[in-house]
């Protein structure tokens, strides 16, 4: 299906990351937001507030993002697109919504523009610190997809993937941006709307006596309804069979959440999405995501022309994480340098990835600003050696 | 043995059903309720109250939170979420917005309402958000156990105030008012037919509507303040209970054994949320202003 | 005969009495069986004095009963 052309701003534009975030937004089919105002995330909303009323939606600025990350799941269940932009504490205030929204299996995406933290941290500078949040931050056991844009035009061509996905897998989906990345300025090119794929709702074609709202078809996802279908749907956070009706017992439970986790199985594997290069003669690999992908960039190229065979694996859908893919990976090379802007978090994956096969070197920054390229140059060089 | 109690009286038609019935999940019978826990008997209420107010079954949805009372959504025959604590209201408030041909009620207990949900009340009466907000008022936290609520009256007993409740209690009408809303009234379980008829006006009325229900918690808080059963407290609301239709809330504070001022309270007309939006959104922008179309996932 | 009628689902009820005390013309009273749950369900004593107001109906917490009017 092709996006509809109201959301659509066809052309060449010079804008910031949390702009172009919204523009991809309102481009996948994106007519409802409800948000909170924090720094540095706001921007997406403020565009969003700014567009909707003469492209046709609803923006409503909650009372606190415990609101806003649940309004938002009303509106999905009433029939719209929608999604909720944040930054470090209210991301935090946001998971257990982001634990129903897994649960209820309801297609939306949440927007985290990272800061560094913990608690107020630092407002107007940069982090990837959330990535282990995005993954695990509500209680319990669920599948998550977090894709890692690392330039604004990626900011609007991955916030149409995240709803697409959303939709593909009844789930939410997490858009990482970080501080630099929403505050970076740059061309961003957006086509015309024909020339933009959106995945629709997976609307059921079953009648109300024999659908089941929580019952998967052959891809592990079940269809869908919306509110006012006729259907008497019954979603609830507890535990659920089927019909969605609250059953507590070992096996619900146990079918249930295993298949929250595995119907992702296909984006950690053979749909994972990355970017590569120079991998074909590497010796160490530098895995990196979001803006440290960009700084990593100038190390690559300065390991490169003192002859170091060093190769680049970007991380995009950072969750389901690709392990298969750097697995393969860790058996041909020497090592793998993972630098981020966190005391080290996708680099523990890298390192379960890796299983021993290479060595696993973090590049670690508390955040505040971006590494010096020189730093994972050094670890590049003794990692070569 | 049920066949002896069964007074199969040779005039009933064999047609009689229980009129509710088509407005509940049946197959989820019986409900999870304690015996003499009152939710089962606004419910009843309710059922009749979406009877008699015709309104469209298919478009009217049931928003819970968290609780006891939050189970009222998984037994009703509608479009039903139960969502988390206290999060009702703002769920409910993205449906109407997303949809605003569907009805939306949240039905949801005074724990849930009132303490991890008090802010979520306050703005979406302040706004004036078109849903319809039942509170089944038991004076306690009951699913958890019996803990104190912020409607727990001063000196009861709970499991976290075993020296007695000293916090001073919300009065929920004259917070309702207070923060705008466009109706609000208070029941007792004992006033079925009051309560079924003010769901019914609730239901007609625009705007945010407030339905306080006062209603016994015989297992957690009657039994613990030595105050007898559920029949106890249901005898107790017939006597206590005075009907004060239009009574100022200011003067409608509960204490633990004293006068429940009963009634409608308010009844008032303001736009709401959306006819707000739209007026402002017209004034500004004219005819570049673009009206949401609904379920915009079908385009 | 009566103007109407009770229907009592006996395995539905919990026994909390509210029907046999709120009823304005006294028609039921709690039986002295149990049903399989252990609870005492009303039964009907006085079933010429039934109005149907099915008052005992909107009372019961657990939907167990129900009052109608006779169709003459």
């Amino acid at each position: 299906m092709h996006a509809d052309p109201k959301g659509v701003l066809t052309g060449v534009h010079f804008i910031d990351g949390d702009h172009a975030c919204c523009e991809g937004l309102l481009a996948a089919g994106a007519r409802f937001s409800s948000g909170y105002p924090i720094t540095p995330s706001t921007e997406v909303v403020e565009r969003f507030a700014q567009r909707i009323p003469t492209v046709g939606g609803v923006f409503i600025q909650m009372e606190d993002e415990l609101a806003a990350s649940i309004t938002l799941q009303g509106a999905v269940w009433a029939g719209a697109k929608a999604f909720t932009v944040t930054s470090g504490p209210g991301f935090s205030l946001m998971m257990e919504h982001i634990g129903l929204a897994a649960m209820t299996e309801t297609p939306c995406v949440f927007v985290d523009v990272q800061r560094g933290g913990p608690s107020t941290g630092l407002p107007t500078l940069p982090a990837q610190a959330d990535m282990m949040q995005a993954r695990w931050g509500s209680h319990g056991d669920y599948g998550m997809i977090a894709l890692c844009p690392n330039s604004p035009q990626e900011c609007f061509d991955l916030a149409i993937t995240a709803f697409n996905l959303a939709e593909e897998f009844r789930t939410p989906v997490m858009l990482m941006l970080d501080e630099c990345i929403g505050h970076m300025t740059e061309k961003v090119v957006i086509p015309e709307a024909e020339k933009i794929e959106v995945t629709p709702r997976r609307w059921t074609s079953e009648p109300p006596e024999t659908f089941q709202l929580f019952k998967p078809k052959a891809d592990m996802v079940p269809d869908m309804v919306k509110a006012g279908d006729g259907y008497s749907i019954h979603v609830t956070g507890l535990t659920h069979d089927e019909r969605g009706y609250p059953n507590m017992t070992v096996d619900v439970q146990d079918r249930s959440v295993r298949r929250l986790v595995n119907k992702l199985t296909p984006l950690a594997n053979e749909r994972a999405i990355f970017e590569t290069a120079d991998l074909d003669d590497a010796e160490v690999v530098v895995v990196s995501y979001g803006i440290t992908s960009r700084v990593a960039q100038r190390a690559l190229k300065l390991a490169r022309e003192q002859g170091i065979k060093a190769g680049k694996f970007r991380l995009i859908s950072a969750w389901p994480f690709p392990t298969e893919r750097l697995r393969a990976l860790a058996g041909r090379v020497k090592a793998m340098v993972v630098p981020e802007i966190n005391l080290g978090q996708m680099v523990l994956e890298v390192e379960r990835a890796a299983a021993g096969k290479c060595k696993v070197i973090p590049v670690s920054h508390a955040g505040g600003t971006v590494h010096n390229p020189e730093v994972i140059l050094k670890a590049i060089v003794e990692a070569a050696r | 043995m049920s066949d002896t109690l069964l007074e199969v009286l040779p005039e009933i038609p064999e047609d009689a059903h229980n009129p509710v019935e088509p407005f509940l999940r049946m197959d989820r019978m019986p409900h999870i309720w304690c015996p003499g826990c009152g939710i089962g008997t606004t419910v009843n209420c309710f059922a009749r109250a979406l009877q008699s107010s015709q309104v469209d079954l298919k478009k009217t949805v049931i928003v819970s939170g968290i609780g006891c009372t939050g189970r009222v959504a998984g037994y009703a025959n509608l479009d039903s979420f139960h969502t988390t604590h206290g999060r009702a209201i703002p769920f409910a408030t993205g449906m109407k917005l997303a949809n605003p041909e569907l009805n939306v009620v949240v039905y949801s207990g005074d724990g849930d309402l009132f303490a991890i949900g008090g802010n979520h009340f306050i703005h979406a009466a302040r706004r004036n958000m078109d849903i319809k907000v039942v509170c089944v008022n038991n004076m306690i936290y009951a699913m958890t156990g019996g803990q104190t609520a912020p409607t727990t009256p001063g000196t009861s007993v709970t499991s976290t105030a075993p020296y007695g409740v000293y916090e001073p209690t919300f009065n929920l009408p004259a917070l309702a008012e207070a923060a705008g809303a466009s109706y609000v009234a208070r029941w007792t379980t004992f006033h079925v037919k009051q309560v079924a008829k003010s769901m019914e006006e609730m239901m007609k009325k625009k705007g945010f509507c407030f339905i306080e229900i006062i209603s016994p918690c015989p297992t957690l808080y009657q039994r613990r303040n030595k105050m007898g059963d559920a029949l106890d407290a249901m005898k107790y609301y017939k006597e206590a209970s005075k009907v004060r239709n239009g009574a100022p809330t200011s003067e409608t504070t509960l204490s633990k054994t004293g006068e429940i001022v009963v009634g409608k309270f308010v009844d008032r007309d303001r736009p709401d949320y959306l006819e707000v939006l739209k007026a402002q959104m017209v004034s500004v922008l004219g005819d570049r202003y673009t009206e949401p179309e609904n379920s915009c996932c079908e385009c | 005969m009566a103007k109407g009628f009770v229907v009592i689902s006996a395995e539905r009820c919990k026994g909390c009495g509210f029907c046999v005390e709120f009823c304005p013309t006294k028609v039921l009273a709690l039986a002295s069986a149990f049903n399989s749950k252990g609870y005492h369900p009303p039964h009907v004593v006085n079933s010429d004095k039934c109005s149907g107001c099915d008052l005992c109906g909107m009372y019961c917490p657990d939907f167990a009963i129900f009052g109608a009017r006779n169709a003459r």
